[in-house]
């Protein structure tokens, strides 16, 4: 009797990359829909748009790289890079600049740097602060959450600003779309209002935006799945979010005026997705165990300086690519001791 | 007596725990094979030097007489299983990764089964170094799987005495029973071959470690323990948790400590020996019994009637599949050993080891699928099961780009091959087959080097010695170049003259030659 040979292990893997990638997806699903009840469907359609181009370019760079088709287009981890584009992105965003931002996530972050598993960089974010440096006044045309000022846009009214770039008649950008609550506290910060005072502001909820801070709520329900599914490790997470609190707490203590209390950094923004979506992408961050401590801690420092210091209002973006060019570095030095080697 | 309960303990980094499937082949005891009309048993069933062949084809042995002698000191020598006529010392297929036929003696068995002469020590009472002999004698290797010459094992450094003698019976990979069938029926043997082993090694004491995983083996290990009855014998119950049945680990789990890396057990004093391998040693000592026989777990999915035999060394496995009832449907693999660090076998004609501690028969459905290996995404899980700790997808990523230098300064020889990494895998990379050639790439180097080094060592002395014999030649003719010019200068016309006046002379007489 003949039998089969291959190496061990002979029992078959416990989880695909696949799986984990499309385990991520589904963890997106709560704070996706949470975005789209608060401020309509143009989030759906700027993940639709994302995903579309997003598998074009896919398709289009395996085959440019002769590489197969089939196992790196099942392995969703474009979709994951779409996904985090299109939450990244304010809801009226024309397509084509969505489209520009998969562009240089997919074909220049990921597949010029060798593809999956080899990019420096996380693809989403190179996208992301590509477009908000190359397009900053559509970063400013955010929508106001839902229960708030309604717009009264709608589904088509949204859909022909994305695809046409102008509003249906009698609507106009300055009173349609809005700035984000970090926005403000940037540019009225700057103009000597106390924290205090900017929050009397309807755009701001119990601790974050209003309406963001649930989104949050929903992402970090999300997140916690994929911790209890092991997908994602603890680390990432609780470094980076308890690296803000630590951080903001005593500058909030001192001077309560200038600098918001902790739970606000934490619920604005792309803090909450960061954490448990952005910084937990395996691919970029380090990948031992204190030194993914230190490379996430050191996102969260760093989203604070801007959100403090830099040109814009939020930092997670650059801070995780400003980490990215740090993993090298981190995991060299962050090695863990090996069994039988000296303490 | 007291037993070493959980809490008492340390653990290891990393693990899986994973669905056992030892409960397949455990409902029944331990059967004895019937005894195969041939025999093939292999010369080389151990670690270090083959054995050399003692018989040539028509010679009649017997049951337990030596038919193969040690290769040396690191080594063992092979016993007749069963009485009978050798056929010949030839390739035969055997069980081995590489698929290749190695040297074997094969044996037409006679069906009386006589056994040769033999008769045991006193080992109470026996020196250390008579014990060790008769191991040696006897061909007792590791039974875990490793073949480790106990000899060996048992002999202690220079470093200091063993002070605890640990008998392994966390039996930790999936599927294999073997040891835990011979811990619920053999239990007082394993007791006093602990005490035979002791006294080889001259271990204070003793520690047996054992799983929580069963009541069964608690019970008759309990059982054979008090029956002792010594104060120096305990019992400790261990989580089970793949590998925790390797040695470092086991180590660490018991005692706290780490064996050094580069180092052994020894350096801590400690001495770690198989359930198995300890009765070995006891039949070996009390009945003067070589190592003939072990007992093979013959299970899985695509096994008709999975259980545990007691065959002769030499068995084709395809008998003892047969006796367990031939092959399920679909069968496609057939492993030696367990589904992590077995390896498949193309046939099943192919004899039991020493090593062969389970044959696997694994169903279609039950195998990993082949498929296209996917890039590494870092995801760290191997990171999370690594029991030695290391980075294995950073020793993937250098091996993979043949920077084997690397991978060895990230810990490549302090890998155990337990297979954890590339059992949780997502991108399914094999990845231990990966370290596997960095290290025989590695292993390939040093010995080019060395060779490169002997080589230019010996140029170099040959230079060093040419040098020496042209400085000691230059120094004698500046030495009689000074004593010449230190002559007084009319010396030296006389001199000249009374050579010239030589040279005529001898022109004129050219003396007899």
């Amino acid at each position: 009797m003949k039998f089969s040979l291959a190496g061990a292990p002979h029992l078959p893997a416990s989880r695909t990359v696949g799986e984990v990638m499309r385990d991520v997806i589904y963890a997106l699903v709560p704070g996706i829909l949470a975005y789209a009840w608060f401020f309509g469907i143009g989030v759906l359609v700027q993940i639709l748009i994302a995903a579309l181009a997003g598998l074009g370019f896919e398709y289009a760079m395996l085959r440019l790289r002769g590489r197969p088709v089939q196992p790196f287009l099942g392995d969703c981890s474009v979709l994951i890079t779409a996904v985090l584009l299109a939450l990244c992105l304010p809801p009226l965003m024309p397509w084509w600049a969505t489209v520009l931002g998969m562009f240089f996530a997919v074909v220049v972050a990921k597949h010029l740097y060798g593809g999956l598993g080899h990019n420096l960089f996380n693809p989403a974010m190179v996208g992301y602060v590509v477009l908000l440096i190359a397009f900053p006044a559509q970063f400013t045309q955010w929508l106001p959450p839902r229960g708030l000022a309604e717009s009264g846009l709608g589904a088509t009214g949204a859909l022909q600003a994305i695809f046409t770039g102008a509003l249906p008649g009698g609507f106009h950008w300055d009173a349609v779309t809005q700035a984000t609550p970090l926005d403000l506290i940037k540019t009225q910060t700057a103009l000597n209002h106390t924290i205090p005072e900017i929050r009397q502001n309807p755009l701001f909820g119990d601790f974050g935006g209003r309406g963001w801070e649930w989104i949050a709520n929903f992402y970090a329900l999300g997140g916690v799945w994929l911790l209890w599914r092991r997908v994602i490790s603890w680390r990432i997470p609780v470094a980076m979010i308890g690296s803000v609190i630590l951080l903001s707490t005593p500058f909030w203590l001192m001077a309560p005026d200038v600098h918001p209390f902790p739970a606000q950094h934490v619920f604005s923004g792309g803090l909450v997705l960061g954490a448990f979506f952005v910084a937990t992408d395996p691919v970029s961050a380090s990948t031992t165990p204190r030194g993914r401590l230190i490379y996430a801690a050191g996102i969260g420092v760093l989203t604070l300086v801007i959100r403090r210091w830099g040109g814009y209002p939020d930092g997670v973006a650059f801070a995780v690519l400003l980490m990215n060019m740090a993993v090298p570095l981190i995991d060299t030095y962050t090695a863990p001791r090996i069994y039988g080697h000296p303490k | 007596m007291a037993t070493v309960e959980r809490a008492r303990l340390w653990h290891f980094h990393g693990g899986i725990v994973m669905a056992h499937h030892k409960r397949l082949c455990t409902t029944e005891p331990i059967r004895a094979a019937a005894l195969p009309g041939t025999l093939y048993v292999p010369l080389s069933q151990h670690e270090g030097q083959p054995a050399e062949p003692l018989v040539t084809a028509g010679d009649r042995v017997l049951k337990g007489q030596p038919i193969g002698a040690a290769g040396g000191w690191l080594s063992a020598p092979v016993h007749a299983p069963s009485s009978g006529k050798v056929r010949a010392v030839e390739d035969h297929a055997v069980p081995h990764p590489s698929g290749l036929p190695a040297p074997c003696i094969v044996i037409d068995t006679d069906g009386e089964d006589r056994w040769g002469e033999h008769a045991g020590i006193d080992w109470h009472s026996a020196e250390p170094e008579t014990i060790r002999e008769r191991l040696f004698e006897s061909g007792v290797v590791g039974l875990g799987g490793a073949t480790f010459p106990s000899h060996v094992k048992l002999t202690p450094g220079d470093d200091g005495p063993v002070h605890t003698l640990i008998v392994n019976g966390a039996e930790c990979e999936p599927y294999i029973a073997c040891d835990e069938m011979l811990m619920r029926e053999r239990a007082d043997d394993i007791v006093l071959g602990a005490r035979v082993l002791q006294r080889a090694c001259g271990a204070t004491d003793i520690l047996i470690a054992i799983e929580d995983l069963r009541p069964e083996i608690r019970e008759s290990m309990e059982r054979a323990v008090h029956a002792d009855g010594g104060t120096d014998l305990k019992l400790a119950l261990v989580p089970t948790v793949y590998p925790e049945g390797g040695e470092k680990q086991l180590i660490q789990v018991l005692t706290g400590l780490e064996v050094p890396a580069g180092g052994l057990p020894l350096d801590l004093g400690l001495v770690c020996m198989n359930v198995a391998t300890a009765v070995a040693a006891y039949r070996a000592a009390e009945h003067g019994e070589p190592l003939i026989s072990r007992i093979v777990s013959v299970t899985g999915q695509g096994i008709r009637e999975p259980c545990n035999f007691e065959a002769l060394i030499g068995t084709p496995l395809s008998e003892l599949a047969a006796q367990a009832g031939g092959y399920g449907e679909n069968v496609t693999r057939l492993i030696a050993g367990g589904p992590l660090m077995g390896f498949a076998l193309a046939s099943d004609q192919v004899p039991v080891t020493k090593a062969t501690n389970c044959v696997l028969a694994l169903r279609d459905e039950q195998v990993r699928r082949p498929q296209p290996q996917m890039p590494c995404i870092r995801c760290m899980e191997c990171v999370r099961v690594c029991p030695a700790q290391l980075l294995p997808q950073q020793l993937y990523w250098h091996a993979e780009a043949h920077e084997f230098e690397k991978s060895r300064d990230l810990g490549l020889f302090d890998c155990i091959e337990c297979g954890c990494c590339a059992m949780v895998c997502p991108s399914q990379i094999p990845l231990v087959d990966y370290y596997r050639f960095a290290k025989s790439e590695l292993r390939a180097a040093e010995a080019d080097r060395h060779r490169a080094d002997h080589a230019r060592r010996r140029h170099e002395a040959r230079q060093a010695r040419l040098a020496r014999q042209e400085a000691e030649r230059e120094q004698r003719l500046r030495k009689k170049k000074e004593a010449l010019e230190r002559r007084p200068r009319g010396d030296r016309q006389s001199e000249i003259r009374a050579a010239v006046a030589r040279a005529r002379a001898k022109k004129r007489d050219p003396g007899p030659d």
